[in-house]
């Protein structure tokens, strides 16, 4: 039964956190991803053990937690289909393959001025991840996630039919049911395998950005709700989650927008829509278990912060405005071996002092974070996991040591409560009921999961640890 | 599931009363709610007790019926276990210490010792190595001990099994690690529990708290192998390195 040319591999999220060893399967064309799933489906009495423990998607691995995991079972390595099948300059519209890397489709894009409308922290995922976790960007105020902005998607199900699915419904999904679960569905309901993505049209590959620097929590607070949002497409903050009242949570807030070729200065018009970052430095697997401590974060926090100050109309590339992290390969190794974990939220935007009581919580906890983004989300879409939801979303990253999961669990507690949710694109170690009760309607999702995969055919280590099948 | 920050779900304790193993599982309900399975002979005064204290640590219990010198038996148990959930953290902690001057003497109770000790703990490490090996991950703490490093002449019917016992556990997590799985081989010196309670207590004595915590912070820490407390290194260097005819002399 397991003719599949598979690897054993120890595989883990971007946190270095819980590997797992799972059979890895590289696939050179759609045929062998269904020759697996069928494999999976078809288990039987002479199947060996990991062909029963189910198969699951994986693009980049930049998930920080287990998602893209499967412990003992089947792991689709999607990244080799990467095929750019169409790009549509006249109606702003790319046909791509799911193991296409945000990366590739911007730089394929963008000679046709088109831009890839929603972008993470990182490029470097693949559509197909970027479907499954529903990310989000800076622009998230005005565009919404990313499954906004998906047009139709080919996705294989446990039957082995590759079903047509579109956000109003198609013959395969008259309802829409399946695509929306599809959409944040972290790869459970069936593995993507292409998308045709609505693209935004752009005369340049640079921004005209605006920074504004803030001294304090309620400053910070304030500029989010003085109506400047509205103005910028894009919008987002590093702030201060280490230093203490009046300090915490200053901010410095760059915005902004794409910028018109009229825009730009002569010697970056010449080439408007190139794109030519590389990154400077790839960082070594040398890197102690400590270094990223209280002395290092308050430093790296006073240069950041020293750094960004108050601009207006500044022309930057992608990489000065969205991606400063992009300068560095391989960042998460300075966290040492024993990893880190990310601790992404949002709580609903009437709950501010509420908000502001979690900051403080943070500030107070003996567990320091420097790569800390703020942003006001806008509302979110119809998919029921979906993470976006209009409110204040913070991310905050903390190397693992002790008494940190009793901390974060008291948070955990404080979102629940204040009407917030955790990001399945960061979660590493929530609690499955809390889990669940942030998400309203996992159990219209599930309902809609099991229909079309009724046998546990999608599996994943986030599904047995999340209790998502 | 393992999380991050390095929590079983599902806790396996094949000895369902042994302090150490409770200890253990109870430590790590300080952090997280888990399901604890017991695993021992059914019906007893101290398996109540045992369940009582996991339940008031916030585990949920299950029981197992499992003699460990029953080793035909022992396929079907691992199997029920898996039945209930994937076992992240298995603790294989059952053993009998018996009296050393009679054990060396009465063949049918060094016997005993053997087979619940050393071919019981072989049978379940091999059959826990396979169930993890299949899923791709979990974590085997075997709870050996110092006796079992050096062995000695004060109880060496005990210490050489768990001489054996200890080898095979180590050497258990290396045939494992490509797969997944880790184990934790633990060595305590003397532990006031139950199987001691008649016995007065020996220099560096602990309680099998302190053993569940150092076992539980060396998980997190990725070790192999402990000894609780961690001062015995250097007894069990001294033990190694004394000639032997001062050795025989030593009262140990």
């Amino acid at each position: 039964m397991n003719d599949l040319a598979t690897d054993t591999e120890a595989l883990t999220g971007w946190g270095r956190t819980a590997p797992t060893t799972a059979q890895v399967l590289r696939p050179k064309s759609p045929e062998d991803v269904i020759a697996a799933v069928l494999a999976v489906a078809g288990h039987n009495a002479d199947s060996p053990d990991h062909l029963r423990r189910g198969v699951i998607a994986r693009g980049l691995g930049r998930s920080y937690g287990d998602p893209a995991q499967n412990g003992g079972g089947i792991v689709v390595d999607m990244t080799g289909l990467n095929a750019i099948h169409a790009i549509d300059e006249a109606e702003a519209t790319v046909d791509v393959d799911a193991g296409v890397s945000l990366d590739q489709l911007m730089r394929a894009a963008l000679p046709h001025g088109l831009w890839v409308p929603v972008l993470p922290g990182t490029r470097q995922v693949t559509v197909g991840g970027a479907i499954g976790c529903d990310v989000h960007g800076k622009n998230h105020h005005t565009a919404g996630s990313f499954g906004n902005h998906v047009l139709s998607l080919d996705l294989l199900v446990a039957d082995g039919r590759v079903l047509t699915l579109a956000p109003d419904g198609s013959p395969d999904d008259p309802d829409g049911d399946l695509f929306w679960a599809t959409v944040g569905g972290i790869g459970l309901t069936g593995v993507i395998l292409r998308a045709r993505l609505a693209m935004t049209r752009t005369q340049t590959a640079y921004f005209l950005a605006d920074g504004v620097v803030t001294h304090s929590l309620d400053e910070t607070i304030a500029v989010h709700c003085d109506g400047s949002e509205a103005g910028y497409d894009y919008s987002s903050a590093w702030f201060d989650a280490i230093s203490p009242t009046p300090k915490l949570g200053r901010a410095a807030l760059s915005r902004g927008r794409l910028a018109t070729l009229d825009e730009l200065p002569p010697k970056l018009a010449a080439d408007p829509l190139g794109f030519h970052a590389k990154p400077l430095l790839t960082l070594p697997d040398v890197f102690p278990n400590g270094l990223a401590n209280k002395a290092t974060f308050t430093l790296l926090g006073d240069l950041w912060y020293a750094k960004s100050g108050n601009y207006t109309g500044k022309i930057q590339s992608l990489t000065g405005f969205y991606h400063p992290l992009d300068m560095f390969g391989e960042w998460n190794r300075a966290y040492g071996p024993r990893g880190f974990l990310q601790y992404q939220f949002v709580v609903p935007p009437q709950a501010v002092s509420e908000f502001k009581s979690i900051i403080a919580e943070i500030q107070a906890s003996g567990h320091y974070s420097f790569l800390n983004v703020f942003k006001l989300f806008g509302p979110g879409n119809r998919a029921p996991l979906s993470y976006p939801m209009g409110g204040w979303n913070v991310c905050v990253d903390f190397p693992i040591k002790a008494g940190l999961e009793e901390f974060l669990g008291r948070l955990d507690a404080r979102v629940l409560e204040f009407g917030g949710r955790l990001y399945t694109a960061k979660d590493s170690r929530a609690d499955p009921a809390v889990f669940h009760a942030m998400y309203p309607e996992i159990d219209a999702w599930r309902t809609v999961r099991r229909r079309v995969d009724p046998d546990h055919v999608f599996a994943s280590d986030m599904a047995r640890r999340l209790e998502l099948l | 599931m393992i999380d991050a920050t390095g929590n079983p779900r599902t806790i396996l304790l094949l000895g369902g009363t042994s302090d150490i193993g409770l200890a253990i599982a109870i430590e790590h309900l300080k952090t997280r709610p888990a399901t604890v399975i017991l695993a021992a002979r059914p019906d007893s005064e101290r398996l109540n007790q045992a369940t009582a204290a996991v339940r008031a640590a916030g585990g949920e219990v299950h029981v197992l019926e499992f003699d460990a010198a029953d080793t035909a038996s022992h396929a079907a148990v691992i199997d029920a276990a898996w039945d209930i959930a994937d076992v992240d953290l298995a603790i294989v902690a059952f053993g009998v210490l018996g009296d050393a001057e009679q054990l060396w003497q009465d063949q049918t109770a060094a016997v005993q010792a053997a087979q619940v000790n050393y071919t019981g703990a072989v049978s379940v490490g091999v059959l826990l190595g396979q169930k993890m090996k299949a899923q791709g991950y979990g974590q085997i703490v075997a709870i050996s001990s110092v006796a079992g490093e050096v062995v000695r002449r004060s109880n060496f019917v005990y210490g050489s099994t768990k001489a054996g016992f200890d080898g095979f556990y180590r050497l258990l997590g290396q045939a494992l690690e490509p797969f997944g799985p880790k184990v934790l081989v633990v060595r305590p010196g003397f532990v006031k529990s139950h199987l001691t309670r008649d016995m007065a207590a020996a220099p560096l004595a602990v309680t099998p708290q302190q053993v569940g915590a150092a076992v539980v912070a060396a998980l997190r820490q990725g070790r192999t192998v402990i000894r609780v407390p961690a001062a015995f290194g250097l007894v069990m260097l001294a033990f190694k390195h004394l000639p032997g005819p001062v050795m025989k002399r030593l009262p140990v």
